[in-house]
């Protein structure tokens, strides 16, 4: 971390060694949270910033830890007039992985009795860990008409209401979607895991608003302090994981044959205007769609848990926002406008006040940001800023962020004892794998309440609100 | 065939190892290593076949080709496998999985989404052939 170099408090650079060419590389983060990153981060944005017609500087999020291709926490932008690439690794396999919040009409007086029967009824409706599948099994013509149509499929199918999709990314449909560049194998990796959570971080979780950070966004939010809300952490699942498979060897194949030098294989990209790079984007934004419907039938299957345990719960969407994606966004850049194509990988869209594509009901405070934390900490819901367009393409933090590897974390951590503790301290856990629970120990993560104020003081989002678990199915 | 493998760290994901005195057999290796983080190998067993085959040329991309042909076919087919052989003639690799469907009696660990690029390493070693990737889980 001695290459690090000071922007000002709340944003630093790497020093470029000597006949070192790339282009400006910047972390926004506060000293301690850099001082804690891998140097394996250090090396992987650098090398995104070799990467050809990236525009403006390769970046961190406060969150950023060591991932595969681009590091987790990754934003970049590139220009497809100017040579840019598309790369499998900086989206990431579980593409379109992403967070949906439901707000509550409860409050926790009316609820924390119910949580006990609720974690169950969760546990039981919500297919969640590795190998289970979900009560829907898709036929090939309605998988394509997923991947062409993302949760508005799911709502026109009864899964959810016309009101979900006005309060999610791209109204629950993701244009450019091409199921045809998309494999048989990921089609079939896909026909039971519609409606599943996943394994690893991927939960689902019953929060109360524990603070309110900005009043008048919260507002806007329809949040309150004593609040009950669900957040449901998942993305495009097996299909995902297949193209994200597919891809990065034909891409790291393409890439070698179209002579694009890559700093290192793990990079595997190709031009954004080359054939590899559109089929990949196809495939790419029909994963998007597959994500979104995957949420909006989770929505789904959470609310009539709810109403079998409380009735008269209800449940109304407040965002439903993705941190792996690479979408095409028109962003200012050196005095004029320019259509790039900004990869996110473990990053969030954040677009401040004013943005056209935000529902009017959030246009004056800007986009909901959620930032979800582990199992024991909590998560918070932020705003975005108009600071942020400028400094990081509207891009904040998408999480805690590891600060432990997961076999460290099996070394000092076990299943069980760790949800006994959890539940000594008011936080049901349900889950099928007590190793998955081990390897997602609060303690394995970065300090969420530094991640969030960090992101704030950086400019990239503001803090609306903290989120405490009550209730948490992992997969 | 002694399952030689170990885990090595990775900040978000799980860094899997193998070696064997033939590169089939490190990569059958690495095969265990990376269905044991999905569950506990001795909860399972080798009651179904499933066959994956293909063609490749460059060792390291031929891995992951192995360890997420078998991720995909797993679940394809609602399997978690415990057993497996590999053989190559030239370019062309052709392997047996065998395991059973996740049943409640199975000990279950973390999804790996797929074996990628980063850390990807397949070179002579003490034992024959050593072989490293990074899975994401």
């Amino acid at each position: 971390m001695t290459r690090l170099k000071q922007i000002d408090p709340w944003c630093y650079t790497v020093k470029r060694g000597e006949g070192e060419t790339r282009a400006e590389v910047r972390l926004y983060g506060s000293a301690p949270l850099l001082a804690s990153m891998d140097e394996m981060v250090l090396t992987q944005i650098t090398n995104v910033a070799r990467l050809p017609g990236l525009v403006g500087p390769a970046m961190t999020m406060p969150d950023a830890h060591w991932g595969y291709g681009f590091p987790i926490g990754g934003v970049a932008a590139f220009d497809p007039e100017e040579g840019g690439i598309i790369s499998a690794g900086g989206v990431g396999f579980d593409i379109s992985c992403g967070i949906r919040c439901l707000r509550s009409n409860l409050d926790l007086k009316d609820a924390v009795d119910f949580f006990p029967q609720l974690a169950d009824a969760l546990f039981r409706d919500i297919p969640a860990g590795v190998g289970e599948e979900g009560n829907l099994k898709l036929s090939t013509h309605e998988l394509d008409q997923i991947m062409l149509e993302g949760a508005q499929w799911a709502v026109k199918h009864g899964y959810g209401t016309q009101a979900d999709l006005d309060f999610i990314e791209e109204h629950g449909r993701m244009a450019g979607a091409v199921p045809g560049n998309v494999s048989e194998l990921a089609k079939k990796r896909q026909r039971g895991e519609m409606g599943t959570l996943g394994s690893g971080n991927h939960y689902l979780e019953v929060q109360v608003v524990e603070r309110i950070y900005d009043a008048e966004a919260a507002r806007a939010f329809g949040l309150h302090e004593g609040q009950i809300v669900v957040s449901i952490h998942c993305g495009s699942r097996g299909l995902g994981h297949q193209i994200g498979t597919d891809y990065l060897v034909s891409l790291a194949k393409a890439a070698s044959r179209l002579g694009i030098q890559l700093p290192d294989r793990e990079l595997a990209c190709a031009p954004i205007q080359s054939p590899e790079g559109q089929e990949y984007l196809g495939a790419m934004n029909a994963a998007i769609n597959v994500a979104l419907a995957n949420r909006q039938i989770l929505t789904h299957l959470t609310r009539a848990s709810f109403a079998s345990v409380i009735p008269g719960a209800r449940l109304t969407t407040l965002y439903d926002v993705s941190h792996n994606t690479c979408k095409l966004e028109r962003h200012r850049w050196q005095g004029r406008e320019r259509m790039l194509y900004v990869h996110r990988k473990g990053a969030t869209r954040a677009l401040g006040p004013g943005h056209p594509a935000l529902p009017p009901e959030y246009r004056a405070v800007g986009q909901p940001v959620i930032i979800g934390g582990s199992m024991g900490t909590g998560s918070y819901v932020l705003a975005g800023t108009t600071e942020s367009e400028q400094k990081a393409w509207s891009s904040a933090s998408h999480g805690a962020g590891r600060a432990m590897s997961r076999k460290q974390a099996l070394k000092h951590w076990h299943g069980r004892e760790l949800i006994d503790e959890l539940r000594d301290r008011g936080i049901l856990i349900r889950t099928k794998s007590l190793r998955g629970a081990a390897e997602e120990a609060p303690g394995a993560y970065k300090d969420v309440d530094l991640v969030a104020e960090a992101t704030e003081k950086a400019g990239l989002a503001r803090r609306v609100a903290f989120l405490r678990p009550k209730v948490c199915i992992k997969g | 065939m002694t399952a030689d493998y170990r885990y090595f760290d990775h900040e978000a994901d799980i860094g899997i190892e193998a070696e064997g005195k033939t590169l089939e057999e490190a990569f059958v290796n690495a095969a265990l290593a990376m269905f044991a983080v999905m569950a506990e190998p001795s909860t399972i067993i080798p009651e179904r076949r499933v066959s994956v085959a293909f063609d490749e040329s460059d060792v390291e991309l031929a891995l992951i080709t192995w360890l997420n042909q078998l991720l995909a076919q797993a679940r394809v087919h609602g399997l978690v496998f415990c057993a497996y052989d590999l053989r190559r003639e030239g370019n062309h690799w052709q392997g047996e999985a065998w395991g059973m469907p996740w049943r409640p009696g199975v000990v279950r660990g973390t999804e790996v989404k797929g074996a990628t690029l980063t850390q990807l390493k397949v070179e002579p070693g003490d034992k024959g052939w050593r072989v490293r990737c990074v899975v994401d889980v």
